[in-house]
């Protein structure tokens, strides 16, 4: 079922490159069909899921590479469960939400390819299978940054994919060194299955260390965590408004939900080791996510800039190696996940009418357009982290797993709460409140069709600020059985230490 | 007393013609079609010496099915041929498909480019056909001599065909300079195969190799200085840094399809040689030549990228980055039995990258074979879509893109460094590879997101046509390049079947 999951977003992509040309309304119909199958069998995993269970559900492993030792491994947990859920739901919004303006065939094609991409990231369990996911996925992010993005979108797509890609180029080193180097501390045949090599932890603890950093690098790329996250505010500010979406929604969790399942679960020693430095890059992120977005001019970039303060909860949050912190950061991600899409897609829909977004060009569009102005409203003391929205479960989690592990980080974390308030409600009174300007005072109002694609958003907000307890039930389990993970092995390598010297394991296979 | 001696019976080795087929069949289809055409005054009718050379070049390939399946028989196995001259493996046959293939695509490529650019007579194909066979000698050879015979009717083929297109005055050029350098590098070889035949007493391989195990040469270094000057010899053929000077503005100057020839064939023949000589032959030897190799493919790694972001010719662009895929080789070279697997699925891979390339240079290159600035294929996207798309996706996986062949080849070479723990040399081709990645999104850059500004490009010069065989040809290199990255398994396993053997004759 997983298998198609990715494969029927892909299929589609090849059937839209097939269609004629000329047939816009027609892609659009098989770009909705083909995610919305993809996001049903997302949906129909959820109703599935075996709640309070640890492992891995739905598992499919077939051989793929024999030769190289590469499965088709592919299984949900807890941490994957929502994130998949999330794609699901995202990507046929976007598609239905957000029409370009021209070459709607490719565009269609990239959006259908992105998915298929993402989904194959949450679900691989084999390293191989996910850094071929990881990657796949910056090709058509790049073309859909620079075919259909604003301004300035060649600089803003070349810079996201180079990073990414500088960024990855020494995780795939460190993901053949983790298969060689188990291969040779635990015997047996070469394999790159991530369940195998993670539960045998025959890795000597020094080649760990510095595999955990290769992996890091492309995860801290991807997040982005300070200082790697100059490409961030580039390509969301040129990227067309569903690319905008599917980045934060989702693209920005493959980093994240990358520490999760390849740093924590792979490594839980270099994790724990290197937890202080992750732990402060990411309360260095939000307090400056925070600082710049107020800073911001263009409305588009603020919401960029509180991207990276919002990751860096959940980065805290993931190493803290709390269970509440781990819960923090996953249901962190869905809500993220959830509220700046509604952010962007808001943005997007103002600057579809104004041709602007710049936040001095936009005054009093609460008198001309009051629904949008409620809705944005919303969105944002969402975002805000306000006690009673999506926001706030995840983000209070976060930094009570902080605070139990890491105290002072966890104070400097929480003042990015009130920052956050502080630009959002900031902007907010800029963009909506006193007179309209001239240009403004034609601004339409929100459509019966955005409503409807924002309303399962705003039914989310509001629903998993009020009643995360579903949720928790699911992503629990897995985080407790992580948190003992990296516990059990974290803790006693003084004694592993002595029985198996690093450098003995790491060479032992000359 | 003289005429006793000439009396005597010259001892001739015995020759199984069977397993020597694909060379025959190559080159006797070379000469007959050079003796057919001189026969008759007027030139053979268009497209068909371009659908002779396929057809015999597709015989050649159909005749290793029934030799590879008679090496991988365990009763039967690799041989020696013509008293161990030859010899038969799973290697040889490996290479000697892939310049099949590579002769197919070529010459489907050739047969539109020679109509567009008003080149009679069917020369290109006769010497393509040549120069492959010389190719398949110098890959199966199993004797010194006889590579560098296989090296010399490769090469000189090659020259001549570089200098194919005679009123560009770029193509003479890139003939001379690939003549003169390439000679050179002919000598360094021959010289180092003296010095190897003066210190081990023989210039066959299997002999050599057991002479080496057997013996422990006290003073070794004339055999040391010998296998330098034969690795001079290989690097200026596969375009490794520092010798890689030529491959830019040969691969300009020489006519796109030739272009897309050298890249493919003639580099992987000479990396084949290579193997041959250093992997398998020298493998006692690994430690005295790892550390050159360990050089060549630093520099070539580094220079490669580094040095294509700089260029604004897309035909120079991708010999610098064919100079960093050669670095790429290396890597697995480097890893000696290790990464022989490696290097040949890299070389497969890259095979149908780099003629697909080349083919899409040749359409955009246009009447004159002169339009290969990146300002030319501004707006390619647009106007000719799938064109661009074909070319997008060879590009990326020259870049190493998942899902295509590319992608298992870099891993490939990174997993054969990792597993002989050479770390550092992965690092550095994984970082390269990520500089080169920008030399192909400039590229695609200018495909897609640059606009033309004037409505179409036809507007300034001759349009860009699609010949039905180059469609045909590039076709089969994208899909052959998905099918490497998508169902990689049975290729890999090919490879990994394709071991070199040496047989000798000293038991």
């Amino acid at each position: 079922m997983l298998t198609w999951m990715i494969l029927v977003p892909a299929i589609g992509a090849v059937v839209i490159a097939l269609l004629p040309r000329h047939r816009p309304d027609l892609h659009k119909l098989a770009a909705v069909l083909f995610s919305s199958v993809g996001g049903a069998i997302a949906l129909y995993m959820l109703s599935q899921f075996h709640t309070r269970t640890p492992g891995f559900q739905f598992v499919q492993n077939s051989s793929w590479i024999p030769s190289l030792g590469i499965g088709w491994h592919l299984g949900v947990d807890g941490l994957s469960l929502f994130l998949l859920a999330l794609s699901g739901l995202l990507f046929p919004l976007a598609i239905i939400g957000v029409t370009p303006h021209e070459d709607t065939k490719p565009y269609y094609s990239w959006m259908l390819l992105l998915m298929a991409g993402s989904m194959g990231v949450f679900v691989a369990l084999d390293l191989v299978v996910f850094f071929l996911f990881f990657e796949i996925v910056l090709i058509p992010m790049y073309f859909l940054i620079g075919l259909w993005g604003h301004g300035n979108r060649i600089y803003a797509a070349t810079k996201f994919f180079i990073y990414t890609m500088f960024g990855s180029a020494l995780m795939l080193v460190g993901i053949v060194a983790t298969a060689y180097l188990h291969q040779s501390a635990s015997g047996g045949r070469l394999t790159f299955d991530l369940v195998r090599i993670a539960t045998d932890q025959s890795i000597g603890t020094a080649a760990a260390r510095w595999i955990f950093l290769s992996f890091a690098l492309a995860f801290s790329v991807k997040v982005p965590l300070f200082p790697l996250h100059t490409w961030l505010p580039d390509a969301h500010t040129e990227a067309p408004t569903a690319g905008s979406v599917i980045l934060a929604g989702v693209m920005l969790k493959l980093g994240t939900y990358g520490f999760l399942r390849f740093g924590l679960y792979l490594f839980p020693e270099a994790s724990k080791t290197f937890a202080p430095v992750l732990l402060t890059l990411g309360t260095i992120g939000i307090v400056y996510g925070a600082v710049c977005a107020t800073m911001q001019r263009d409305l588009k970039r603020l919401v960029a800039y509180s991207s990276v303060a919002h990751l860096g909860f959940i980065v805290i949050g993931t190493f803290s190696l709390t269970v509440q912190g781990i819960e923090g950061g996953v249901l962190q991600m869905v809500n993220h996940g959830i509220s700046t899409p509604a952010l962007f897609l808001l943005v997007g829909m103002i600057y579809e009418r104004r041709h602007t977004r710049r936040i001095d060009e936009l005054s009093g569009l609460q008198k001309v357009a009051p629904v949008m102005a409620g809705v944005f409203t919303l969105v944002m003391l969402a975002s805000i982290g306000l006690p009673g929205l999506n926001g706030f479960p995840g983000e209070f989690l976060a930094l009570i797993g902080t605070f139990r592990s890491a105290r002072w980080w966890g104070v400097v974390a929480a003042s990015g709460v009130i920052l956050a308030a502080l630009y959002l409600l900031w902007a907010y009174q800029r963009v909506f409140h006193g007179e309209p300007t001239e240009a403004n005072r034609s601004f339409r109002d929100i459509t019966f069709a955005e409503g409807l694609v924002m309303a399962p958003l705003l039914v989310l907000i509001v629903f998993c600020g009020l009643y995360p307890k579903p949720m928790l039930d699911r992503i629990e389990p897995s985080a407790k059985a992580l948190v003992v993970h990296v516990a059990k092995y974290a803790n006693d390598v003084d004694a592993r230490d002595v029985e198996l010297p690093p450098v003995a394991a790491a060479e032992s296979g000359k | 007393m003289m005429f006793a001696q000439i009396q005597r019976a010259l001892p001739t080795p015995e020759v199984t013609w069977s397993a020597l087929a694909p060379q025959l069949i190559l080159m006797v289809g070379g000469v007959l079609m050079l003796t057919v055409v001189s026969l008759f005054k007027k030139q053979p009718p268009k497209g068909v010496s371009a659908a002779y050379a396929v057809i015999v070049a597709a015989a050649a390939l159909i005749s290793t099915i029934p030799l590879w399946h008679r090496v991988l028989n365990p009763k039967e196995g690799p041989t020696g041929l013509v008293s161990n001259a030859i010899g038969l493996d799973g290697f040889s046959l490996f290479i000697t498909g892939l310049l099949c293939i590579a002769v197919i695509l070529v010459a489907l490529v050739a047969d539109g480019y020679l109509v567009r650019e008003g080149i009679e007579g069917p020369e290109l194909f006769v010497l393509l056909l040549l120069s492959a066979s010389g190719g398949v000698v110098m890959v199966s050879a199993n004797d010194l001599i006889v590579m560098f015979i296989g090296l010399e009717i490769l090469s000189i083929s090659a020259y001549v065909m570089a200098a194919m297109h005679a009123r560009r005055l770029s193509s003479q050029e890139a003939g001379i300079k690939y003549f003169v350098l390439g000679a050179f590098a002919s000598a360094f070889l021959l010289y180092g195969i003296a010095m190897i035949y003066g210190a081990t007493g023989s210039t066959n391989l299997g002999d050599i190799q057991t002479f080496l195990s057997q013996n422990v040469l006290l003073h070794d270094g004339l055999l040391v200085t010998g296998l330098a000057l034969m690795l001079v010899g290989f690097g200026f053929k596969i375009g490794a840094v520092p010798f890689h000077q030529w491959t830019p503005d040969v691969y300009q100057g020489a006519p796109s399809p030739v272009t897309a020839f050298m890249a493919s064939a003639v580099k992987a023949a000479a990396f084949a040689g290579m193997i041959r000589v250093f992997s398998v032959t020298f493998g006692t030897y690994v430690l005295d030549w790892r550390p050159a190799v360990f050089a060549l493919a630093t520099l070539s790694l580094l220079a490669g990228s580094i040095l294509a972001v700089v260029q604004t010719n897309v035909k120079r662009m991708l010999a610098y980055s064919s100079i960093s895929h050669a670095g790429f080789i290396l890597v697995g070279v480097h890893a000696a039995s290790k990464g022989t697997s490696a290097a040949l699925f890299y070389l497969a891979a890259y095979t149908f990258m780099v003629i697909g390339s080349f083919a899409v240079v040749t359409m955009v290159g246009r009447t004159g074979d002169g339009r290969h600035s990146l300002d030319d294929y501004k707006g390619l996207g647009r106007s000719r879509p799938a064109l661009a798309l074909a070319f997008a996706v060879l590009l990326l996986a020259q870049a190493g893109a998942p899902f295509t062949g590319g992608f298992f080849a870099k891993f490939g070479v990174i997993a054969a460094a990792a597993s002989s723990h050479n770390w550092s040399l992965a690092i550095i081709a994984m970082l390269t590879a990520a500089i080169s990645a920008f030399l192909y999104l400039r590229i695609i850059v200018f495909m897609y997101f640059e606009d033309t500004g004037d409505a179409s490009a036809g507007v300034h010069g001759p349009s860009v046509r699609i010949p039905r065989a180059a469609s045909f040809a590039i076709g089969i290199a994208v899909v052959a390049t998905l099918a490497l990255g998508i169902i990689p398994q049975p290729f890999i396993q090919l490879a990994k079947d394709a071991v070199p053997q040496l047989s000798s004759s000293t038991p």
